[in-house]
């Protein structure tokens, strides 16, 4: 029977089948950061428990450090960071210490170390380790408890998820890009459209873009609510791995690569549910609301909530437009900003900061606008400054940051302040999300670049 | 984590927050999210909603109507709990003293938080949410009823929802979720001897980083 990619490596993880119960499933690679494992830890001390498997586990530091300096001047976080340094020494898992080279972004390091590799099943107390599912692996974000499961036992019991598929069909146009498609599919399926479901993204797009690329879009998945998000692996991915120091080497690799080769939905295999976006016209997108399923391409308007048939959704629009201080009807061209950020698990890594210089290359960011560009990780930030990224950037007044989630949460110094409005190439535009009071538009860097010179949004197409 | 407490049927007040796509960032900010204890979270619970730029309560938002006070079923929109995978969010419903939220859908990373925790995501179709929410204010009694898989207003009447039967039974008995995994140790040797790791963080942790 034809079967899909997903139940490929669902079927092999399964450690335990139980009738009436969730299938027990292994975890190859279990990633840690310091805001959602201090209770597990804490957890297994009172359980009398251990980790099980320490070398399948990997801890950073990104969520709360700050990305100037190396003070965290909030006692509060103090603690947190200890937590973790402490937890990680008590049970031998290896960890990622501000300052030491290696810290960054969870799901930006796994994958720059080579440890997502295809046909894993990866969990990780963060809801963007969809990322991974860029590598044609199963990824999903956990609660503290769990974490905490993951850390005793290595396994999860988990309930299987449907599957759905999303076809991009056609080829971006020149500056349209892979954060602009996932935007674009996250607002025509709605926030909740891949709720129970396990995405797989197929079509020449994902066939044709880099693994960067993939990840921005795998990353996004959970804004659209679906439990994970994946990619067949091809050449590109095996290309992107070779070499990086997780990955076996020498004959070892050949006959991983071979067995990758296999991970693939036949072509006749059926899903839950297919949806199909067409990019040919695709047009880059701006969010306007407070979930990122409120997106609309830049040429266009903000919407009028009167527009709205369904009286909850007219009223969750009006709502977000009055957080917002938008005007229905307003071109979204006409939206002035005070802030960009350039960053993130979505779009913090080297080709997203050279989409970012390209932009600035020879311009100054608007007199009115606050700017800064963070680093994915502590090596994007080593790559980005051997390429001279960092002087084109600061060149253009935007300040250099060091490696850290920064602005896409605000759990650090990096933050908006009450009625600010920001340019970000994060993934969520909440209420507060980067800021209490902040108000957040999300865009691709190229889009963000642009609008820090204007100072509002424009269409980047246009300044080619 | 201790065993959670077991929830067969439960009586109580409600708080109706007739809104759709609550994220977990509205239901607690991130700002409290570098607290290491497990508890303290009550207080946090949709502080940015509850409270203004003065801490004072913010007139209008269904948890500070005084008939709120003591409201254990919270009743929502569509697609609760979106957004991050904080586990915080469900600990500071629970700690307010929630113990069901009924809602027309639930994130998935919430709901699995929730049915590990033991906080019951009762899941209504969207006509039953609707007749749900117009028939209640905040402060009513309702009835839910797990075992029957029902909710039951003072009116009598009853809107059915489904559940899982495993976690409805995990639910039922207040189950210790990773005592059931560490009992299929044999398992889990077995699956290891048969499927060796396919990497070593230690090892690369060891060669990666430095400038």
């Amino acid at each position: 029977m034809p079967t899909t990619l997903f139940n490929r490596i669902w079927d092999d993880h399964v450690v335990v089948e139980r009738p009436g119960r969730p299938a027990l499933l292994y975890a190859d690679l279990h990633l840690v950061h310091e805001v959602s494992s201090a209770q597990a830890f804490e957890g297994l001390r009172q359980a009398g428990r251990t980790v099980r498997r320490p070398d399948l586990t990997l801890a950073t530091e990104d969520h709360i450090i700050p990305t100037r300096g190396d003070r965290v001047e909030d006692p509060v976080a103090a603690e947190q960071l200890q937590a973790i340094r402490a937890n990680c020494e008590q049970f031998g898992v290896p960890h990622c210490r501000m300052g030491s080279g290696r810290e960054g972004i969870v799901h930006v390091i796994a994958p720059e170390w080579g440890l997502t590799q295809p046909g894993m099943f990866i969990v990780c107390g963060d809801s963007h380790t969809s990322t991974h599912g860029a590598f044609g692996a199963f990824a999903m974000g956990i609660g503290t408890s769990a974490v905490e499961h993951v850390l005793a036992t290595q396994c999860l019991p988990l309930p299987k998820p449907r599957t759905m598929r999303i076809h991009f069909d056609g080829e971006l146009p020149a500056g349209v890009t892979p954060k602009d498609a996932i935007l674009a599919a996250i607002a025509r399926i709605g926030a909740a459209g891949g709720a129970g479901h396990v995405i797989e993204y197929t079509g020449a797009l994902v066939e044709g873009l880099s693994m960067e690329g993939r990840m921005t879009i795998c990353n996004m998945s959970i804004e659209a609510g679906a439990r994970a998000g994946m990619i067949a692996p091809d050449d590109v991915t095996f290309d992107y791995l070779e070499g990086r120091p997780g990955v076996p080497t020498g004959s070892a690799w050949d006959a991983a690569v071979a067995r990758w080769r296999g991970l693939r939905s036949d072509p006749d295999a059926v899903y839950d549910r297919e949806v199909v976006v067409n990019v040919d016209e695709l047009v880059p997108q701006v969010s306007w609301g407070t979930n990122p399923s409120m997106t609309s391409p830049v040429d266009g308007c903000v919407p009028d909530p009167d527009s709205y048939d369904d009286p909850s959704l007219r009223a969750q629009v009006a709502q977000a437009l009055d957080y917002m201080d938008l005007r229905p009807g307003m071109p979204l061209q006409e939206i002035q900003i005070d802030r960009v950020f350039i960053g993130s698990c979505t779009n913090g890594r080297i080709e997203d900061l050279r989409a970012a210089a390209a932009v600035l290359e020879g311009r100054r960011v608007h007199e009115r606008v606050s700017a800064m560009v963070v680093p994915g990780s502590a090596g994007v930030k080593r790559q980005a400054e051997r390429e001279g990224l960092d002087r084109v950037f600061t060149a253009a007044g935007f300040e250099w940051r060091n490696a850290g989630c920064s602005m896409c949460l605000a759990m650090n110094p990096d933050m908006l302040v009450p009625g600010e409005r920001c340019a970000s190439t994060s993934n969520r535009n909440f209420e507060g999300r980067q800021g209490k009071g902040g108000r957040t538009h999300l865009v691709s860097p190229a889009m963000a670049a642009a609008a820090a010179v204007a100072g509002q949004f424009v269409d980047v197409r246009s300044w080619a | 984590m201790s065993p959670i407490e077991p929830f067969t049927t439960l009586s109580g007040r409600v708080a109706v927050l007739p809104r759709n796509d609550v994220d977990t960032d509205q239901i607690v900010p991130k700002r409290f999210l570098t607290r290491i204890s497990r508890s303290g979270w009550g207080e946090c619970l949709f502080y940015d909603w509850r409270y203004d730029e003065d801490g004072r309560p913010v007139d209008g938002f269904p948890l500070n109507d005084d008939a709120a006070a003591g409201a254990s079923v919270l009743v929502a929109g569509d697609n609760f709990g979106c957004g991050s995978s904080r586990e915080h969010a469900v600990w500071s419903l629970q700690e307010h003293g929630f113990r069901a939220v009924v809602a027309g859908g639930f994130a998935d990373i919430f709901e699995n938080n929730a049915l590990r925790l033991g906080l019951a995501p009762v899941r209504l179709s969207a006509d039953d949410l609707r007749a749900l929410t117009a028939e209640l204010s905040t402060g009513d009694e309702v009835v839910v009823d797990l075992e029957a898989q029902v909710v039951r207003t003072a009116s009598g009447v009853e809107y059915a929802f489904p559940f899982d039967a495993f976690y409805r039974e995990s639910l039922m008995r207040g189950l210790d979720e990773i005592g059931t995994s560490l009992a299929e140790a044999d398992a889990i040797d077995a699956y290891e001897r048969a499927n060796p790791a396919r990497v070593s963080t230690t090892a690369v942790h060891a060669v990666v980083g430095g400038s």
